[in-house]
């Protein structure tokens, strides 16, 4: 009893204790857990410490596709969120829901908020503007595919440690370590990220029409040239081989690599992480290898990751924290911040200038190299970023049928055409859908 | 005469009724009613505009030849985890009815498995046959067996059909548990002074006998293998690889809530419920007659 009465007194206590003017709570959702989800709620904190206007909650909604699917279903019961991350694949889905969500460079706009899409590396720009330039949501967290090698592996093979450039080179290391006894030669996470959609960017050969989907929904894929079939058909090659070992549709490569089972291993920038904290062994992270004989090659790698998207149907007040709050986000010391902290890559030129002032780079050799990759070269219209309708079930398509090829079941081109097939399906759906 | 209670108020037994009707409508009818009306429409992901498109979601699903091979995938898995499934149990409750000491240690273990969420029998399951770390794995390496099924769509089969039928394993033991201890002893007791073996009281008294529990259970292990299902798939091979575990009602719930494909994913719940609803009906009318009550 009394301690009933003592806890309703500082129940009461700590109500009249808070402020007297109420501050404008701002929900943001995300799907950062683990290390990240810590990153993410110090920014947050952070941010609701350097004012007292506004508050923004962070709010974990599990994997990125649950939290687009839960920010969907509370649009839908017309209470959504202010803020929602969204991975780079569900793109054209947000875009297309006009009504739904509030392009970022208006929301900056209305509220006078200072916002230069400029000051962003091209590839996030591009990756999230409208044809016109505009720029639709919030470059967040934004990663690249890199190559990781082992360095033991390599010397126990009696290789110099050194990242193979090319896929001929590749072969040839994978082939010595596979005698050395190497049990997993190499893998990778993301296959589709990965081999199809960087491939193409960074062999500058577009993954589908109209810009890769930019410049409209009429847009059809163009997985099945003969580039992407010979470049499937030598991983099934390798496959076959034993020099290539499938680990699964998401990040599951990045476990064998940090755990020394492969050799070589190709996923996200952010796996960096992960790898510095469990690898027992040396390592390096390297540009992804390209086929030696393709012209221009290699182009500029494309980003993965998310961005943050505003719903639509909320408040001015509320719009004006959000800008206040993309402000500060903005700002290169916050950029560095997370980018030295979680891995992902720095997305202003004046965050990335900053960090390399910092030393950081020198102090974390290879750090860097994610963002050379991504400004190789000035993208072209088959780099710049990828724009397909409904992807979330396009990219599947794509990677049931790359599974076909690892396990010997179909042929490369016949993979490729039926990805293609069942690709443009799913595009005509969502165009019709989305008239 | 025949005995009857009337009630004598009209309205009385509409009201008893009540409570059960409404969670009927509300929780069956009512979303049942929602899918069939999405199923002709056509309806961007945020649901801001919606067409009236006919029959058009069904030609688009039967046109994809993954879905015809969807529906082989099920029927493979069903009948995997039904008839193992029940022959199992029928097998570990005969054994548990003939236990003497310890009877009650045995049968709460076998009962255990069912208090298991399908989430979690299907990641537990996914550990053990983890391709690298996986400890089944590394015994079946001892054999000469290369086991992967991130890559190979038949052992990927096996590992879902393992962990639904291990999960359905004690709900059916303990049906047929009942079942075997409500056969008279009497009747085996004359069947083994005139001389039957266990084998032949086993085929001529027990099964027949227990004919009535298996058909309950068919008819449960099979809505079970199309429905609730679905958790295990989710948290091993998510219907992968090459949609060689892609079961009817995973991609009903990949399409709609994972690719926000509402008009698809309706028309798949709707041809699916038209699948049980014929399936059940079939049951009662053509097995039912061969069982005895």
């Amino acid at each position: 009893m009394r301690i009933k009465i003592l806890a309703t007194a500082a129940a009461v206590a700590a109500a009249f204790a808070a402020p007297a003017q109420a501050q404008v709570e701002i929900q943001w959702w995300h799907s950062m857990g683990g290390a990240l989800g810590t990153a993410v709620n110090e920014v947050a904190d952070k941010f609701n410490a350097s004012q007292k206007e506004y508050k923004v909650n962070t709010i974990y909604k599990g994997s990125y596709p649950e939290s687009m699917t839960a920010a969907i279903a509370a649009f839908r019961a017309k209470n959504p969120p202010h803020i929602v991350q969204v991975f780079e694949v569900g793109t054209a889905t947000m875009m297309a829901a006009k009504g739904a969500i509030v392009p970022v460079a208006t929301v900056m706009r209305n509220a006078k908020e200072p916002f230069e899409p400029k000051a962003y590396l091209p590839t996030v720009t591009g990756y999230y503007s409208d044809l016109k330039g505009n720029m639709l949501s919030f470059p967040f967290n934004s990663s690249t595919v890199m190559f990781y090698i082992n360095h033991d592996a390599f010397k126990k093979a009696g290789l110099e440690p050194k990242a193979p450039k090319t896929w001929k080179e590749v072969i040839a290391a994978a082939e010595k370590l596979k005698a050395a006894g190497q049990q997993c030669v190499y893998t990778t996470s993301w296959p589709s990220w990965m081999h199809i959609e960087n491939f193409s960017a960074w062999h500058n050969v577009p993954i589908g029409t109209k810009q890769n989907g930019m410049g409209g929904f009429d847009t059809v894929f163009t997985i099945n040239s003969p580039l992407h079939v010979r470049h499937l058909a030598m991983l099934g090659d390798m496959a076959k081989k034993g020099l290539f070992t499938y680990a699964g549709r998401t990040n599951q490569g990045d476990a064998k690599f940090s755990s020394g089972e492969c050799a070589m291993f190709s996923g996200s920038a952010g796996a960096q992480a992960g790898i510095k904290r469990a690898a027992k062994f040396e390592w390096s992270i390297n540009f992804i290898p390209y086929h030696d004989d393709v012209k221009g090659a290699p182009q500029n790698s494309i980003i993965g990751g998310a961005s943050l998207w505003v719903m639509g149907g909320k408040k001015p007040a509320e719009y004006k924290g959000v800008a206040k709050f993309f402000a500060y986000l903005s700002q290169p010391d916050v950029q560095m911040d997370w980018h030295t902290k979680t891995g992902y890559v720095p997305i202003t030129q004046a965050s990335y200038e900053l960090t390399r002032k910092s030393g950081f780079y020198d102090k974390n050799p290879g750090a860097d190299m994610p963002v050379k990759q991504l400004t190789n070269k000035t993208p072209t219209a088959n780099s710049k970023g990828l724009r397909f309708g409904n992807f979330v079930q396009g990219r599947e398509v794509i990677e049931e049928e790359m599974e076909s090829v690892f396990a010997g079941k179909k042929d490369a081109k016949t993979a490729m055409n039926d990805a293609v097939k069942r690709g443009n399906d799913i595009l005509r759906r969502f165009e019709a859908a989305n008239k | 005469m025949e005995k009857r209670v009337v009630f004598r108020s009209a309205w009385l037994p509409y009201v008893l009724l009540a409570p059960q009707l409404a969670i009927t409508v509300v929780f069956f009818f009512w979303p049942a009613s929602q899918a069939v009306w999405y199923s002709f429409q056509l309806q961007d992901a945020f649901g801001l505009s919606s067409q009236f498109v006919g029959f058009e979601n069904f030609r688009a699903l039967f046109r994809d030849p993954h879905y015809l091979q969807s529906f082989k995938t099920t029927a493979v898995f069903s009948i995997a985890v039904s008839a193992s499934g029940i022959v199992i149990s029928l097998l570990l409750a005969t054994m548990a009815d003939r236990v003497v000491r310890g009877a009650l240690a045995y049968k709460t273990v076998l009962i255990w498995p069912y208090a298991v969420a399908a989430a979690v029998a299907g990641v537990l399951w996914a550990f053990i046959f983890a391709p690298s770390i996986g400890i089944v794995t590394y015994l079946l390496k001892g054999f000469g067996i290369d086991w992967n099924w991130i890559i190979k769509g038949d052992q990927a089969m096996l590992l879902i059909i393992i962990a639904s039928v291990w999960k359905q394993i004690s709900y059916n033991f303990l049906f047929f548990l009942a079942g075997l201890q409500s056969i008279p002893k009497s009747l085996l007791e004359a069947a083994a002074i005139d001389g039957a073996g266990p084998a032949r009281r086993f085929w001529t008294i027990v099964i027949p006998l227990l004919s009535p529990v298996t058909f309950f259970l068919l008819v449960v292990n099979i809505v079970y293998a199309f429905f609730e299902t679905f958790g295990v798939v989710d948290a091993t091979t998510q219907g992968g690889p090459a949609q060689a575990t892609q079961i009817l009602v995973y991609k009903v719930y990949h399409d709609g809530v994972k690719s926000a494909d509402i008009g698809g994913s309706s028309a798949q719940s709707v041809i699916l419920m038209i699948i049980v609803i014929a399936l059940t009906a079939i049951q009662f009318r053509f097995i039912e007659r061969k069982v005895q009550y």
